[in-house]
């Protein structure tokens, strides 16, 4: 037995030291996709292959209550490594001073090649010049327009407004119209739901209207353009019926539907086989005010407090280096130069043409402005939400309700 | 110097610290101890804990956790959103309560009949209590849209429904419905197994003496079956007070405010809008109400309980 014991305490003396040394990277996301699962557990493999002591795990939080499930990690004392963040959140997280600053590594990161990224969507991220998370995914709003049901209807569609140089909002909602006088639906705003007001900035941009100032301190709901686009979204939905009202639920990837605003992403649900329909992806309508685009982003954050910040924030620098950034651009356009040319994005999305990358992704990722953003925008949305509800009736006076809507916030602004 | 005990000495009796009494006590306590220990660290260390936030600033994003005092309580008095979300809540509970427990105890008087095949309907009736709550929202939030199924029979019958949802009154009205279909069974059963405990010779004297079902009903079986009248209306009212799945999934606390009861607007100031320290401090008010309301519910059982004394 005696004999054992040098050898039992060895043992215990690897096993504790292996324990001390091996790094568990936790990373939460908000997909569950598998192909996106799949490009992440690849991109980690290359990372482990030299560190035989660290390993990378990535933890699919549902959407729905993802930035709440990621608050009460934190708030539990146990946050993960690395966390996506939604842009709408994305202010709160930057300026709490709980992300872990990025611009040393990068710079320092050999093949990391940190001038390559285009400076423009990368301001949401930073604080007094200093990156604190990468939007590794800048997707700009387009429409999808399923073509069978816009010619079935004889109503004009989207490339032929286009090419006669007409593709206006207004042109895009009469032809919204027209489908939705059968028996299917005009066009949707997809994950609005009458609750995710932010996601109608894809029209209300064409107005150039904006929720708040750009400095953030004044309400801008009651501006004369937002009231012009609030109303000419509300006569839409209640007098047009070209966007299908509140309580009402369809679908455009299942053909319910002439149009739908959503990110190029979504072309993965597309229906093939008996249920596929012939479509098309455009640029969004020019409003009032002249063409504009519009781009939804999320970044990766390393958080500061993590036990393992410092291997976080090199495992950042190696999934988004211009090797790993090719395979995520797949499903996630990035924001590198030498990445966006209808050649790169084309070899990974063989659904969309040269022409829809260059004139949807190439040109709206150089143009867009992002989704509002601000200081607290949890609450602020909440509020606005509550107060929007009254504008979703058919009687509403449009004016009244935007003007409650700045009253409701300005407090918080 | 030696002291020698005397023959006059009574005789002392060693003191034994072992009593019976004491060593059933141990016992007693023993057996009580896990729950005892349970309560403490599940139960009041939490609530201390709560209590202890709702003093505090604390915003997880920004770490900062701050002693403020009574900061937290004089907000609760000048909150506008709070009187709204009270409003909503008293109206919520009030509904659900009168409405859960009058349709209880009419489906347990229909369903306390020896009749071929009655349990296939106790059955049925209960059927929605062993449910995901979750799910049978989910479930409802389809059949309550605009373009659902709810609208789409009423349609059928030339009715055009309303936009269940989209309306404060029906919207309120939706999630009273739906948390009522739930959970009625529970109190149902509970009314079923109170009627059958009634004795049948008190029926049998009435009827003798001619008294009328409706007078037998109120003269004997309330009285009778009062116990779980109490039991299942505080049940009832504090399971009111916590309704939160319900809100989430089918209005999210809307149209505007007219359904943020308590228990989600807390959620909200907590847990989306990183207000910790606020949220603690309504989850203390929420705690009171329901302590308050259940304290008058037990005073008030001599008057309601037919043999309480």
């Amino acid at each position: 037995m005696n004999r054992l014991t040098p050898l039992a305490v060895l043992a215990m003396t690897t096993a504790l030291a292996g324990a001390a040394s091996a790094q568990d990277l936790r990373m939460t996301i908000w997909s569950a996709n598998e192909a996106h699962l799949a490009v992440f557990n690849e991109i980690a493999d290359s990372f482990t292959a030299d560190r035989p002591d660290v390993s990378v795990t990535f933890e699919s939080l549902p959407f729905a209550s993802y930035t709440t499930t990621l608050t009460t990690q934190i708030a539990g004392g146990n946050p993960p490594d690395l966390a996506w963040i939604l842009e709408r959140t994305a202010a709160d997280f930057v300026n709490s001073g709980i992300l872990a600053p990025l611009n040393e590594t990068f710079s320092n990161t050999e093949g990391f090649d940190y001038g390559d990224m285009i400076e423009k969507p990368t301001e949401l991220w930073r604080r007094d010049g200093e990156l604190y998370a990468v939007p590794f995914s800048t997707s700009p709003l387009a429409i999808f327009a399923n073509t069978d049901l816009i010619e079935a209807a004889g109503a004009r569609t989207p490339a032929d407004l286009i090419a006669a140089g007409e593709w206006t909002w207004d042109n895009a909602m009469a032809t919204a119209a027209k489908v939705a006088e059968g028996d299917k639906d005009g066009i949707i705003v997809r994950d609005f739901n009458y609750q995710t007001w932010q996601n109608l900035a894809a029209i209300w941009r064409g107005w150039d209207a904006s929720p708040w100032s750009a400095d953030g301190d004044t309400c801008g709901f009651a501006d004369p353009e937002m009231v012009a686009a609030m109303t000419f979204i509300h006569g839409a939905i209640f007098e047009d019926g070209a966007i299908p009202g509140p309580g009402e639920s369809v679908d455009f990837f299942a053909g319910d539907a002439a149009m739908s605003i959503t990110q190029i992403s979504r072309a993965s649900l597309l229906p093939k086989g008996d249920d596929a329909f012939a479509w098309d992806l455009v640029p969004l309508p020019a409003g009032p005010a002249g063409e504009y685009s519009v781009i939804g982003q999320a970044a990766i954050g390393v958080f500061e407090d993590s036990e393992n910040s410092d291997l976080a924030v090199d495992f950042l620098a190696h999934m988004t280096n211009p090797e790993n950034s090719a395979k995520l651009a797949q499903f996630f356009p990035p924001i590198r130069q030498s990445l966006l040319n209808a050649d790169t994005l084309g070899a990974t999305n063989p659904l969309l043409t040269p022409a829809m990358i260059e004139n949807v992704v190439v040109q709206g990722i150089a143009r867009g402005g992002v989704l509002p953003v601000h200081e607290g925008y949890s609450e602020i949305q909440q509020l606005v939400r509550a107060e929007l509800d009254a504008l979703w009736q058919p009687d509403a006076d449009v004016e009244a309700v935007l003007g409650a809507v700045c009253r409701s916030i300005q407090p918080l602004l | 110097m030696t002291v020698v005990a005397t023959h006059s000495d009574p005789p002392r009796r060693k003191r034994v610290f072992w009593t019976m009494d004491r060593r059933d006590s141990l016992v007693g306590y023993l057996f009580i101890a896990p729950q005892v220990l349970g309560i403490c660290i599940f139960v009041l260390l939490p609530l201390a804990l709560v209590f202890w936030y709702s003093l505090h600033e604390w915003n997880v994003l920004a770490r900062t956790f701050r002693f403020t005092g009574t900061e937290n309580y004089q907000r609760l008095l000048s909150d506008p959103g709070l009187l709204k979300v009270l409003g909503a809540t008293g109206i919520f509970s009030v509904f659900l309560v009168v409405f859960n427990m009058s349709l209880a105890l009419l489906l347990a008087v229909l369903l306390n009949q020896k009749l071929r095949g009655i349990t296939i309907f106790r059955t049925l009736f209960f059927s929605p209590v062993v449910v995901s709550l979750v799910a049978w929202t989910i479930v409802w939030s389809f059949l309550l849209q605009n373009n659902g199924g709810l609208n789409g029979i009423l349609q059928v019958v030339g009715i055009e429904g309303p936009n269940w949802l989209r309306n404060p009154t029906t919207a309120m009205i939706s999630v009273v419905v739906v948390q009522v279909f739930k959970n009625v069974g529970l109190n149902m059963i509970l009314f079923l197994a109170a009627l059958q405990g009634v004795p049948k010779e008190l029926y049998e004297a009435a009827r003798v003496d001619g008294i009328p079902a409706v007078a037998q009903f109120r003269r004997i079986t309330l009285p009778m079956i009062s116990p779980t009248v109490l039991l299942t209306s505080i049940i009832t009212i504090v399971g009111s007070l916590q309704v939160f799945a319900q809100i989430a999934v089918l209005t999210k606390g809307g149209p505007g405010m007219s359904t943020t009861v308590l228990v989600y607007y807390l959620y909200q100031q907590a847990f989306e809008f990183h207000k910790f320290g606020y949220g603690a401090t309504l989850s203390i008010l929420l705690f009171l109400i329901v302590a308050v309301l259940t304290f008058v519910q037990w005073q008030m059982r001599k008057r309601i309980v037919f043999y309480e004394k």
